[in-house]
């Protein structure tokens, strides 16, 4: 939809001003239904069907929950970094809001990895931190890396600067996360065996179990992801209709955040009432 | 062939627009001044055309070039004077200016030329920060002029500069002399007369919108105050 | 009319540019050598030791030459932020890769010069063993580390310079990421600095820092051109 005002032909350096509203929180329901299924069945499984462990016992289940974390989490960052491509190759805000909830959402992951993977060296090792453990201490240096996210975007002020450098940022980390992993891997290989256990030669029942909980995690990860992503768009949208009915953007703009901004989408560049010459 | 063709350039901050819906063209040769407060936009159109900013929506084309796509082949005929000289303080003038005529592919020769016109030749050893405002703003100018841009970007270029240095620079960043080298200018200013003064085109912004684009004999400067007020 | 501009040329003149300004502030390599030497007088009173070998002097020196470099990862830009401008380089027609081959190559220089300070330092004042048959092949492994060092703090400081908390920012986002450097480079060097030397470094840990350096240096040169534009 063309603004009035505007010359005729004038080329189109715009992505986002298609004026027709766009849906973020379709099949929001349906992904929410089907992950509380999953989280319940998995649980189900956890408790009733997978066997108890020899050497452990019932604490080993924490492996159930700590392991599907893990590796959403950093799939998620990763995610997150190939979302920050896409921004970067097309200057498309709505790339960047993706790659920002994927990152936030996986740093949640994140801590939940280090919480739970902590509680099982405790319980089995005796101690709230083991360092050979390559999972875990891997998990602590992306940990740190990634809690400099958000700083990072907060203290650059102009937001397309903002998602810029938080693109970059994600792509580098991104990068990193495996680079890290076999790095530290490589670092304690050789001297401990693995304190919490390989997620290698599962007998039958434990994979299925640890199969479904990865799915009832991942699942989780992604509505999450969408619950965040739609909040996020619904209220950008709010404020620009606010804008639009209380008179023209003199407004003096949104505090400093660390969110991504999103420009209105719905709200064509110039309405009929005060536009120019 | 004009030098600047703008159809509803349009440039956002987060959310607020910067510049909203400028449009405006420019012969070659000629000089757009720009007026407006502080916070009109005015830097930032400049910006763009420098292109340092991306338009955001909107058309621009400067010297035959399309934003941003062709961006890449307009630097090195875009001259920008802004409110930063871009000059490194520990080194002297003549450093400084070697290294910009190095960027860009300029004669030492060159920058001997312009230090003399400027009138800084006998001090261009020394380190800038030991220099008085405004012979950082002589030498800022030569920086600005020394690969002879076809399209020069003036911000308030005659700020920290006393009336002999005015003059001294006028030969550099004043209306071209020489037809068979169009000097295409935009510049931002503050005084309505004397802006007036060296405008062929006269751009009035208000909050990044245009208040008024017209020929610079259809304006006069009780119009160019009130967008002040 | 003007000369065209190789990247070449560009580098060249930036160089001369960084080495001018450094020259005449002195702002990085004196910090960064001084630095480093305090820390090792520091390490000394804190760990109650007076020599030092193996895995501890490797831990010792790897640690101080990272914080080291910090700081001058953290003056990399600023001079360019705060005066120069990036506007001037990017008005320029130059390939604007040119800024981080340049100022990668002065952060290698910078990392080189303190480690002509650093590591003599070190062998006066807490190693043990002598360094005589082993400092061909610990130049390797400085060599190696600081590669991948100078691409990353290039990177990391562009990133960090032109944020509010540029000088918080820089050390935080750098550290996690030469974690790796770090692990290659102090599992290689903690064999020459032993009483008994088990043979030289182990290759594999030469390959890695290789391989991060090379990774890095990829993802940097395709990243860096976002940072300058707008």
């Amino acid at each position: 939809m063309q603004s009035p005002g505007r010359p005729a032909g004038s080329p189109q350096n715009e992505r986002l001003s298609t004026g027709r509203p766009q849906r973020y929180g379709g099949g929001l329901r349906a992904l929410s239904i089907a992950t509380v299924l999953a989280i319940a069945l998995a649980l189900a499984l956890v408790f009733f069907y997978a066997p108890l462990e020899a050497e452990q016992g019932f604490l080993q289940k924490i492996f159930y929950l700590h392991v599907p974390m893990a590796i959403v989490a950093l799939c998620g960052f990763v995610i997150g970094g190939l979302l920050a491509i896409q921004h970067l190759r097309t200057r498309d805000a709505r790339w960047d809001m993706r790659s920002y909830v994927a990152i936030h959402m996986s740093l949640i992951f994140a801590v939940g990895t280090l919480v739970t993977g902590s509680i099982w060296a405790k319980g089995s090792w005796g101690h709230w931190w083991v360092w050979n453990e390559p999972t875990l201490v891997s998990f602590l240096i992306v940990f740190l890396l990634y809690a400099t996210y958000q700083p990072l975007r907060f203290a650059i002020e102009d937001p397309e600067r903002q998602s810029r450098y938080a693109s970059v940022f994600a792509v580098t980390a991104g990068a990193f996360v495996p680079m890290n992993f076999i790095a530290v891997r490589l670092s304690t290989a050789y001297l401990h065996p693995r304190v919490l256990g390989g997620t290698a030669n599962l007998p039958g029942e434990m994979a299925l179990t640890f199969l479904v909980s990865l799915f009832a995690m991942a699942l989780l990860y992604a509505t999450l992801c969408k619950y965040e992503l739609t909040a996020k768009h619904t209220r950008a949208q709010v404020r620009a209709l606010r804008r639009r009915l209380s008179g023209e953007s003199d407004a003096a703009g949104r505090a400093r955040s660390a969110a991504p901004t999103l420009a209105p989408t719905t709200v064509p560049a110039r309405t009929a009432a005060g536009s120019g010459a | 062939m004009d030098a600047l063709e703008v159809a509803g350039l349009t440039r956002r901050f987060g959310e607020r627009d910067a510049l909203s819906d400028v449009s405006l063209t420019l012969a070659e040769g000629r000089t757009l001044v720009v007026f407006g407060p502080n916070g009109a936009g005015k830097t930032t159109l400049l910006r763009v055309l420098a292109t340092l900013l991306r338009p955001h929506a909107g058309g621009v084309r400067v010297l035959g070039h399309e934003l941003p796509g062709e961006a890449w082949a307009l630097r090195g005929h875009v001259g920008l004077l802004g409110h930063e000289p871009l000059l490194y303080r520990e080194l002297s003038a003549r450093e400084n200016l070697r290294f910009h005529a190095r960027l860009h592919g300029v004669s030492r020769e060159r920058v001997d030329q312009v230090l003399d016109t400027v009138a800084m030749s006998k001090r261009a050893h020394e380190p800038l920060r030991t220099l008085s405002r405004g012979m950082v703003q002589r030498v800022a100018v030569a920086r600005a002029v020394l690969h002879e841009p076809e399209l020069l970007l003036l911000d308030e270029p005659y700020s920290n500069l006393d009336p002999a240095a005015v003059e001294l620079v006028a030969p550099l960043i004043g209306a071209g002399t020489d037809p068979a080298r169009p000097r295409t200018r935009v510049i931002c200013s503050h005084d309505p007369h004397g802006g007036l003064a060296e405008a062929d085109v006269v751009l009035g912004l208000r909050a990044g919108r245009p208040e008024l684009v017209r020929a610079a004999g259809a304006v006069d400067a009780e119009e160019i105050a009130g967008l002040y007020r | 009319m003007n000369g065209t501009v190789t990247t070449r040329s560009t580098v060249r003149a930036l160089l001369r540019k960084e080495l001018l300004v450094e020259l005449r502030t002195l702002e990085s390599v004196p910090g960064m050598s001084l630095f480093a030497v305090t820390t090792f007088v520091v390490f000394h009173f804190a760990l109650n030791r007076s020599s030092v070998e193996g895995d501890l002097a490797a831990g010792i020196l790897w640690v101080t030459l990272l914080f080291a470099a910090i700081l001058g990862i953290n003056r990399l830009f600023v001079a360019d932020a705060d005066q120069g401008g990036f506007d001037g380089f990017l008005l320029a027609p130059v390939e604007r890769s040119a800024m981080l081959i340049a100022k990668a190559l002065t952060l290698l220089a910078y990392l080189a010069a303190l480690e002509l300070v650093a590591v003599p330092a070190f062998a006066l004042l807490l190693l043990g063993p002598s360094l005589g048959g082993v400092l061909g092949e610990l130049v390797l492994i400085l060599l190696l580390a600081d590669l991948g060092v100078a691409v990353i703090g290039t990177l990391v400081a562009a990133l960090a310079v032109q944020t509010r908390a540029r000088d918080l920012l820089g050390p935080l986002l750098a550290l996690p990421l030469l974690v790796p450097i770090v692990i290659g480079a102090a599992r290689a060097t903690s064999p020459l600095l032993a009483f008994s030397h088990p043979g030289g470094a182990p290759g594999r840990w030469l390959a890695t820092l290789g391989l991060y350096d090379l990774l890095f240096g990829l993802i940097a040169y395709a990243l860096f051109d976002f940072l300058l534009e707008d």
